[in-house]
């Protein structure tokens, strides 16, 4: 919360941002071939499993098909969804200047239309992440994931929601623009979200057509089951996305701010509160590409266009960076982080328990001297 | 006026695997992912729409110029001679784009010719000239240029090249002698040395097989030819007498392109020359002072460079782009560059290039910039 953010002063703060930037500016002069074949290269496999999952669910009347149909296929969808998708969307690649890896004309294999991403996750989400009243990624508009968020009876229902919408992750996510909580409010009007409700039909309609009624009818008599094996594809790629994404801001230990808190707010200041609004998670390589490298959350945060498998490299020196000026650095196993967010969902359901006078209120820590 | 020079445009019948690869149901299948982005995987060369083409043959035309010979895939539509392309390469992961003409004879469509002269500091020409080998894939534009042969040949034409701009000149010449042109035509060439001289032995047996063709070559820095230094009239009186009742093709560096255009409106007969030029890549650009302008193309305007980014400048000019972070991170403003430099005030970085996207909210214009806005 707002009070607890250790304490620097402006100018350490500020240089903090420069060696970020500097980093950045690193990582930038260094971006090349290897991050083209990279891309390309898990585009290869994605398409890979696609193409040979949807295959095998032609065959689905052989249970072995079916099973390894929908495992290629839901790899294939967190692929697309995440270390693709999600990347390339950010513009990580726009530097090649190749229109099929460029920010603004890709499009994913789910129901949310890329440009409505753009807007809500880009631009909403990265430019103003964990302040209260200008993040809507806080709880989506439908959670308590805050105690900054006044409770109200309609969030006894917190884990309810919080697995519905998991279940239905894609479409939670298609929605997030048309903002239902304004609307119920009436702060805004259904009529006013009219071309982005055509724009996500549009979307929908074809995502459904493809996944439900072409490739099932391709099958022929085994229809039903290709409807299943899609059905479970995507319903592995909304859980899988849902887990992964809850663990970056709501873990314990994320700190929230405040809008009076964030104007005027510096470079550096931005930097500072991407740190402490972001969280990691630890785990293998594979981890970290299934993921779509949002395990390196906080470096995810600090540089959202810098290709994201170069997160794991800089991950060293933004941590003893981190150290160094007395910054936490919030990282741990998907078992614990997303263990800390469930309790979260759970606790912040219930109304806040009054909490005792400020006996050990939080102190601001003392400056921390630079090591040099 | 007896020659014409149009072939009636090729139109190959659809062949039933592009009928099915184009088909609304294998788009709907492969939706939301084009079907290019799989066809591609299979074979770098295959798209549906776009225009590629495979290095069939890489040959050395001089010591620093590499002559490559492209095979297009179907989607290629044919060009005129004279025309240029503009060729995507990938350098270090990064796509760049450059103009060359074509210097093969029109009737050529399976195999294109261009001619890279590797400029000193130029990064795609010396990357073509280093590394171009066989199997090598391209992107291709479609064949572009006003510069072109008219439709109804006239009975004299005159070609002046310097340099590497005697590309579209051959495919002119290459054209008119394969379709037997009986027309005269003088060809006056300008290069610094004999040695950098690409296409003269063959422009030697054209000029042997066809008793129609002349060819005078200029060396501008050996004193060993017969005619010497940089264009001048007494060039035209030596090689070309007739100049001025000829169609006039020019293409070669500013500075030729520009005094024969001053002679030839000096002598008011400016409506008979035609010419291209091969713009260098921009010069090291100054920082700190506003100069020049910006254009927005689409919209149809342009203002004075007042130094801010140009985002907004766009704003300032009634203009609503889409925007978003409005400090470089978020990428919504992202818009296609035509021309001219701007600066990267987050990274001090210079765009130079043409044809490449900036983010405008971090973009400073460095004298002329013109956007697609």
């Amino acid at each position: 919360m707002a009070t607890t953010h250790p304490t620097l002063t402006p100018e350490q703060i500020e240089a903090f941002g420069d060696e970020m930037d500097a980093l950045r500016q690193r990582l930038v002069d260094d971006l090349g071939e290897r991050d083209a074949n990279y891309i390309r290269k898990i585009i290869r496999i994605q398409r890979g499993l696609e193409i040979g999952g949807r295959g095998l669910l032609e065959f689905s009347f052989l249970p072995p098909a079916w099973l390894a149909g929908t495992a290629a296929l839901s790899i294939s969808k967190i692929l697309d969804n995440m270390e693709i998708g999600h990347n390339v969307m950010h513009g990580q690649y726009d530097w090649m200047q190749d229109p099929a890896l460029n920010s603004k004309q890709f499009e994913w294999d789910t129901a949310c239309p890329g440009d409505q991403w753009r807007h809500s996750h880009n631009y909403m989400h990265h430019t103003h992440t964990n302040i209260l009243g200008k993040d809507r990624d806080i709880g989506y508009g439908i959670l308590r994931m805050s105690e900054d968020q006044k409770w109200h009876p309609y969030y006894l229902g917190n884990p309810l929601y919080a697995l519905l919408l998991a279940t239905f992750f894609q479409y939670g996510v298609a929605l997030h623009d048309v903002e239902m909580e304004r609307i119920s409010s009436g702060e805004t009007t259904l009529g006013e979200k009219k071309d982005l409700l055509k724009n996500i039909w549009r979307k929908v309609r074809r995502q459904t057509a493809k996944d439900y009624v072409l490739f099932p009818l391709l099958a022929g008599p085994s229809a039903p089951l290709v409807v299943a094996g899609n059905a479970t594809a995507n319903l592995a790629r909304n859980l899988w996305s849902f887990t992964i994404i809850f663990c970056g801001h709501f873990p314990d230990g994320t700190e929230e701010f405040t809008e009076e808190e964030t104007e005027n707010e510096t470079h550096g200041e931005w930097y500072y509160r991407q740190l402490l609004g972001s969280a990691n998670l630890t785990g293998g390589k594979l981890f970290h590409v299934m993921s779509g490298n949002l395990s390196h959350q906080i470096e995810h945060h600090l540089f959202p266009d810098i290709p994201a498998h170069r997160y794991a490299e800089i991950s060293v020196e933004v941590r003893e960076a981190c150290a160094r000026y007395g910054l936490p650095y919030n990282s741990g196993p998907l078992g614990k982080q997303f263990g800390s967010v469930v309790r979260k969902i759970f606790k912040l359901a219930l109304p806040d328990r009054k909490t005792p006078a400020p006996a050990h209120a939080p102190q601001p820590r003392e400056p921390v001297p630079l090591a040099h | 006026m007896a020659t014409t020079l149009t072939d009636s445009p090729k139109k190959t019948p659809r062949s039933i695997s592009r009928r099915v690869l184009g088909s609304s149901l294998l788009e709907a299948l492969t939706t939301p992912h084009p079907v290019d982005r799989y066809l591609e995987l299979v074979r770098p060369s295959w798209s549906l729409s776009e225009v590629r083409a495979e290095v069939i043959g890489v040959s050395r035309a001089a010591p620093d110029a590499a002559t490559l010979t492209l095979r297009p895939n179907r989607n290629w539509q044919g060009f005129q001679p004279g025309q240029h392309v503009r060729l995507v390469v990938e350098i270090n992961g990064v796509r760049r784009t450059r103009c060359y003409s074509l210097a093969c004879s029109a009737n050529e469509s399976s195999a294109l010719e261009i001619t890279v002269k590797a400029h000193p500091d130029g990064e795609v020409s010396n990357y073509l000239n280093r590394h171009a080998r066989v199997g090598m894939v391209l992107g291709l534009s479609q064949a572009e240029g006003a510069f072109v042969l008219p439709q109804n040949l006239p009975d004299r034409l005159l070609f002046i090249s310097g340099g590497s701009g005697i590309t579209p000149v051959m495919s002119m010449l290459r054209t008119l002698c394969e379709r037997g042109y009986d027309g005269e035509i003088a060809f006056i060439h300008y290069s610094p040395t004999f040695d950098d001289t690409i296409y003269w032995s063959e422009l030697a047996q054209i000029a042997a097989h066809h008793r129609n063709v002349s060819l005078a070559h200029v060396h501008t820095r050996e004193s060993a030819g017969k005619l010497t230094g940089y264009f001048s009239r007494d060039h035209l009186l030596a090689a070309a007498p007739d100049y001025a009742a000829a169609d006039v093709f020019v293409c070669g560096p500013p500075g030729l392109i520009d005094s024969v255009r001053s002679l030839w409106s000096e002598e008011q007969i400016e409506e008979r020359l035609s010419s291209e030029h091969f713009v260098p890549p921009a010069p090291g650009v100054i920082l700190g002072e506003a100069k020049g302008s910006v254009s927005f193309a689409r919209s149809n305007i342009q203002k004075d460079n007042s130094g801010a980014c140009v985002l907004e400048q766009a704003e300032s000019a009634g203009l609503n782009p889409a925007s978003g972070c409005r400090m470089g991170i978020c990428r919504t403003c992202t818009c296609r560059k035509r021309s001219g430099s701007v600066r990267n005030a987050r990274t001090g970085e210079i765009s130079t290039a043409a044809d490449e996207d900036i983010q405008i909210c971090v973009s400073i214009p460095v004298g002329d910039v013109e956007l697609e806005l």
